[in-house]
C-alpha cells in the first residue's frame, strides 16, 4: 500500500468499495438493456419457438389425418369389394333357383302337352273309327245287294226268298262287327 | 517491487489499482462508463438486428442469436427455475449473462481492453439491485412473509439442535451473503484476469527496452501474456455463465416447493 501511493503519488483508490456513481450508470444501464430484450427481443424469440412448435405439430397433425383418411378409404373399399361378393353370390343363388324352376315349370307344361296331345288323338282317332264303321256298313250293305244281284244273275222273283237271305247276311255281318265295335 | 523496479533500470512500475482507474473522459465519465454503455448498444442492437426479420428456418445470424439466447433460455433459466416457472424469468437471466459477457470480453478486444465489471460498482449494481430483490420478492410473493421465511432457512427434515445452527447460517447466506458474493465473485476474477495480464505484457515491454541482458527475458514474458489471454477468455465467458446460473439459481431456489 505504501509502495502504491509513493508509485501513484496521488489519492489512494480502494477497489474494493463501489462509487456511487457506477452504481447509478451500471443499474441504469442493465435495466435499459433489460427493458430492450424484455420489450423486443424475448417476445420475438418465443412468438418464434411458438411458430416453429405449430408448424411441427401441424405437419405432424397433417400427416395424421392423411392416414387417417387412407384407412378409412381402405375400410369403404374393403366393404364395398365385402358388399359386392355377396351380392354377386345372391344373384348367382337367385339365378339356379330361378333356372330350376323355369325346367320344372317347362317339364310340368310338357307333360300336360303331351298327355293332352295323346288324349286329344285319342278321342280323334275313336271318333273317326265310329266314322268308318258307319260308313262301312252301309256301304256294305250296298255292295252285299249288289254282289247278290250279279251273283243270283236276275231279280230274284221270289220276294221271300230275297228278304231271308239279305236279312241273314245282314245279322251274320252284325255279329261279326259288333266285337270290333265294342 | 523493489527487485523488479531494480532489474528493469529503475524505471519499471508495477501495473496495480490504479491503472483500473484512468482519468475522466469528461466530468466525472470515464473508460468504464463509456464502455458498459456500449455494451447495452452492442447487445441491443445486435438482438434487435437479428430478431428484425424472424424465420422458422434460421439463417446464420439468427442462428447465433438463438444459441445465445437458447443458451440463456434453456440452458441456464429452465434448468434452475424449472419447467413451469421459467417463462418471465427469461429476459432477465438473458440481459444479466450477455451483459456480463459482453462487458468481460471487453478485456480481451483490442483497444477497448478493459473489462467494465473489473469495477466492482457495476456487478454490485446488478447483484444488489436488481437479483436480490427479485428472487426474495418471488420467493415472498410465492410462499408469503412467514412461509418464505421459514423456506429460506429451514430446510426440511433437519432435526431442531441442526435448525439452531442453520437458521441463522441460512438467513446470513440468503439475505447478506449471496447477492454480494455474486457481485464479487466476477468483479474479483475480471480484476486479478487483468490485473496478470497488464503484468506480463508491461513487464515484457519493460525488459524488452531495458537494454541489458534480460531483453532474452521478454519473449517469455510476453508467451506468458499471450497463455493468459486464452485462459481469461475462458474465464469471462465462465464467470458470465456463472454470474447468470447463479441468479436463475437463487430465484429457483426461492420459488421452489422444496429444498
Amino acid at each position: 500500500m505504501n509502495t502504491l501511493i509513493l508509485a501513484a503519488a496521488e489519492e489512494p483508490i480502494n477497489p474494493v468499495l463501489p462509487h456511487t456513481s457506477e452504481i447509478i450508470v451500471g443499474l441504469i444501464a442493465f435495466l435499459l438493456l433489460f427493458f430492450v430484450i424484455k420489450k423486443f427481443v424475448s417476445p420475438r424469440f418465443e412468438t418464434l419457438y411458438a411458430e416453429r412448435a405449430a408448424k411441427i405439430e401441424g405437419g405432424i397433425e397433417k400427416a395424421e389425418q392423411a392416414q387417417a383418411a387412407a384407412q378409412r378409404t381402405l375400410e369403404e373399399y374393403k366393404a364395398q369389394l365385402a358388399e359386392a361378393r355377396a351380392e354377386a353370390a345372391r344373384i348367382r343363388d337367385d339365378a339356379r333357383i330361378e333356372g330350376e324352376q323355369i325346367i320344372s315349370e317347362l317339364r310340368a307344361k310338357a307333360q300336360e302337352e303331351s298327355a293332352r296331345i295323346v288324349a286329344q288323338g285319342q278321342t280323334q282317332l275313336e271318333t273317326q273309327r265310329a266314322q268308318i264303321v258307319a260308313e262301312l256298313r252301309g256301304e256294305l250293305g250296298r255292295l252285299a245287294i249288289d254282289l247278290a244281284d250279279r251273283v243270283v244273275g236276275e231279280s230274284l222273283e221270289d220276294e221271300v226268298r230275297r228278304r231271308g237271305t239279305v236279312d241273314r247276311f245282314l245279322s251274320e255281318l252284325d255279329d261279326t262287327a259288333a266285337p270290333a265295335v265294342k | 517491487m523493489t527487485t523488479l523496479v531494480l532489474a528493469s533500470g529503475g524505471e519499471f512500475v508495477a501495473p496495480g489499482v490504479k491503472d483500473f482507474f484512468p482519468p475522466a473522459i469528461f466530468g466525472s465519465v470515464d473508460k468504464p462508463m463509456v464502455l458498459l454503455v456500449l455494451s447495452v448498444l452492442i447487445i441491443g442492437t445486435f438482438f434487435i438486428a437479428a430478431t428484425r426479420r424472424l424465420k422458422l428456418v434460421p439463417g446464420k445470424f439468427q442462428f447465433a442469436a438463438e444459441s445465445v439466447y437458447d443458451l440463456g433460455r434453456n440452458s441456464i433459466a429452465r434448468e434452475q427455475i424449472g419447467g413451469k416457472d421459467f417463462k418471465p424469468f427469461v429476459p432477465l437471466i438473458l440481459t444479466v449473462f450477455t451483459f456480463v459477457l459482453v462487458n468481460n470480453l471487453f478485456g480481451l478486444i483490442p483497444f477497448i481492453q478493459f473489462p467494465t465489471l473489473a469495477h466492482i460498482g457495476f456487478p454490485l449494481a446488478v447483484s444488489v439491485l436488481v437479483i436480490y430483490p427479485v428472487y426474495h420478492y418471488v420467493g415472498f410473493k410465492r410462499h408469503g412473509f412467514v412461509g418464505y421465511l421459514k423456506h429460506a432457512t429451514m430446510p426440511p427434515g433437519a432435526p431442531w439442535f441442526v435448525l439452531i445452527l442453520l437458521i441463522p447460517i441460512e438467513f446470513f447466506q440468503k439475505f447478506v451473503l449471496n447477492p454480494l458474493t455474486l457481485a464479487i465473485r466476477v468483479f474479483a476474477a475480471m480484476f486479478a484476469g487483468h490485473l496478470l495480464l497488464m503484468v506480463f505484457t508491461l513487464a515484457g515491454e519493460a525488459l524488452l527496452f531495458s537494454g541489458g541482458i534480460t531483453v532474452v527475458v521478454a519473449p517469455i514474458a510476453f508467451l506468458f501474456a499471450i497463455a493468459l489471454t486464452f485462459l481469461e477468455a475462458l474465464i469471462m465467458v465462465l464467470q458470465a455463465y456463472i454470474f447468470a446460473l447463479l441468479s436463475a439459481n437463487y430465484i429457483g431456489a426461492a420459488m421452489s416447493e422444496e429444498h
